[in-house]
């Protein structure tokens, strides 16, 4: 007796064959709606913003004159806004994410914690502007400052970096861990020369992505009170500032055609920078990853 | 470990750099000399509003280098929030200033003056192919955007128009656009469920462009933008239809739909701030030309009406 049937085989061959097709289909399709969308996009984008790109543009303030109008301003705000971000979302979100993996108990409240971490990461964002707004700008007196934005925007990426990092802790694997405790070293010593070095690609990735979102976002830091015109860069962590997304929105939503333009060279500066903060988490990535 | 190292250098290289991108500027701003004025002057409100003080802003600062004069763009209700907790010097608005306002204002012991800017004129749109609409009265306008008016076609409004369906585009319902409509046209009454809403109007140029049978509303400014791809409607209020122009808006015989755009000034910061002075001095003298300038489009006030304003700013500030 055979094994296989083979004329059932040849009969289903056919029908097998067609539905893997299908399935390739599919997903090729799937492909390239995504990129058949982003193309149309960028062409826009480029077609549109091209013309009005060059160095007085990025050196520029913003202008009631289309042709004077530059981005300066909210270039250099969205760099503050990230010097604060950054170094205070990292630290912190960093800190959190090694308690609860190494340190905190597995019981029902580090679950909780765990939960509200968690569903933190979907609330709107405008909802962290609120908070900001009375927390910050008014029971702290800090003002519609860049220091109010900066940490606003760190609570807003905090649940991600969090999440981020303590999957990225929960990678290294456990036999590394003992035979560093096998060799005499404290937990401390552990968590700083191996896990923490082991993890920080994954890490790095989880902030910089978050850190992308950030440089995105408007909501927030318009609730806290950033400027839409500002005729200078900011100089201290107390000075009032505006961030590109801002006047991003502030110039689509001018009825001139001209001021469409400039958002759209606006868009490509954006662009770039998260590109460059994107090829800093993939060239991290890449650098640093071990596999265990 | 080395790989370490050279993160942490990595992550100070870039702080050092981009503190030294954002202090560099210091010195720049320092040397542009002028006049002798400085200062700080908080504004904040309506996005409506805010092409006219953005354009302010520059030319006064231009003039004025050391007065740091930035514009936020919270909204009409926004911005008044903040006036009444004291926090700006000038509250912009493209609406007067409600009751309950005024009272929140008056318990906190805020004392404000009232200044006239320039003029909107919400103008009526439909598609360039429409060729039958010669004029809308009020009446009609508000039969057919209120939902108890049960239109659905142009015939429900005159027998004489084509029984096709219209689609309605408005402002979204925080926009001062959408509560100066209710108020004009709509005495306050629910409008129409199907009306398509956007807070950026220039999807509502897009959608009445679009459409053959469409019908929107929006700012003067949109309409101007726009004059080669919709058509505006005239307005009757009682004395004959009225196309929306700069002479039927700034008289004011484009009635109801002539909005005045203002800015509330608090009276301690003009006795107290000399800077917020010159630069409500500044704003009215030049306000008409800088509204009316063809990349913001807006629509200045009579010559007397600023001059009138200008007593007013200097009996308020004891000049």
């Amino acid at each position: 007796m055979a094994l296989i049937n083979k004329e059932s085989v040849k009969k289903k061959m056919g029908s097998r064959i067609a539905a893997n097709n299908f399935a390739k289909f599919l997903f090729i399709l799937a492909t390239s709606f995504s990129l058949l969308v982003l193309g149309v996009l960028l062409f826009r984008i480029l077609d549109e913003g091209l013309p009005y790109l060059s160095l007085d543009f990025i050196t520029s303030f913003a202008s009631r004159l289309p042709e004077r109008a530059g981005i300066w301003a909210a270039l250099v705000g969205t760099i503050w806004i990230m010097t604060v971000t950054a170094p205070v979302s990292f630290i912190l979100g960093v800190g959190t994410a090694i308690y609860l993996e190494e340190y905190a108990k597995k019981n029902a409240f580090t679950k909780f914690v765990q939960i509200n971490i968690a569903n933190l990461a979907g609330v709107p964002s405008i909802v962290f502007g609120l908070l900001g707004l009375t927390i910050f700008v008014r029971l702290a007196g800090l003002g519609s400052s860049v220091l109010a934005g900066g940490l606003t925007m760190s609570l807003l990426i905090l649940p991600v970096i969090v999440v981020a990092s303590q999957e990225a802790i929960r990678t290294v694997p456990k036999e590394i861990r003992e035979a560093s405790f096998g060799m005499g070293a404290t937990k401390w010593q552990t968590i700083r020369r191996i896990v923490f070095p082991a993890a920080l690609p994954g890490i790095l990735t989880g902030t910089i992505l978050a850190l992308s979102r950030a440089v995105g976002e408007t909501a927030p830091l318009l609730v806290v009170g950033a400027l839409a015109y500002v005729a200078f860069v900011p100089e201290n962590l107390l000075s009032s500032f505006t961030v590109l997304p801002i006047q991003l929105y502030n110039w689509t939503s001018r009825p001139q055609e001209d001021f469409h333009m400039l958002a759209a060279s606006g868009i490509i500066i954006l662009m770039i920078i998260l590109l460059i903060m994107n090829s800093i988490a993939v060239y991290i990535r890449n650098k640093f990853h071990k596999r265990f | 470990m080395k790989k370490m190292k050279s993160v942490y250098l990595l992550a100070v290289m870039s702080l050092i750099l981009v503190f030294a991108a954002a202090c560099g500027n210091k010195s720049e701003e320092g040397a542009a000399g002028g006049g002798d004025l400085s200062g700080k002057i908080k504004i904040d409100g309506s996005s409506t509003v805010f092409p006219i003080m953005e354009a302010v802003s520059e030319e006064f600062q231009a003039a004025n280098p050391d007065v740091q004069a930035p514009v936020g763009v919270s909204g009409s209700g926004g911005g008044f929030e903040k006036f009444i907790r004291g926090e700006l010097d000038l509250a912009n608005a493209s609406r007067p200033i409600k009751d309950e306002e005024k009272t929140a204002a008056t318990e906190k012991g805020i004392e404000f003056t009232e200044f006239e800017l320039a003029k909107d004129g919400l103008s009526v749109v439909v598609s360039k192919e429409n060729d039958f609409i010669d004029h809308l009265t009020v009446e009609e306008l508000q039969k057919m955007w209120l939902e108890e008016g049960k239109v659905k076609t142009w015939k429900d409004i005159r027998p004489e128009w084509p029984a096709k369906k219209i689609e309605f585009f408005s402002p979204g319902t925080d926009s001062g656009t959408y509560d100066y409509w209710n108020e004009a046209i709509l005495d306050e009454k629910p409008m129409r469920r199907d009306a398509q809403l956007s807070e950026d109007d220039n999807v509502l140029v897009q959608g009445v462009t679009g459409s053959e049978n469409a019908i929107g509303f929006f700012g003067y400014a949109y309409y101007q933008a726009n004059k080669d791809k919709v058509k505006a409607v005239p307005i009757d209020g009682g004395n004959g239809p009225v196309e929306p122009n700069a002479e039927t808006i700034e008289s004011g015989e484009y009635a109801p739909l002539s909005r005045p755009l203002y800015t509330y000034v608090n009276n301690k910061s003009v006795k107290e701030n000399e800077a917020v002075y010159e630069y409500l001095k500044f704003t009215l003298e030049n306000a008409g030309e800088l509204a009316s300038s063809d990349t913001i489009g807006y629509v200045s006030l009579p010559k007397e009406k600023y001059e009138e304003q200008l007593k007013k700013l200097d009996e308020l500030a004891g000049k």
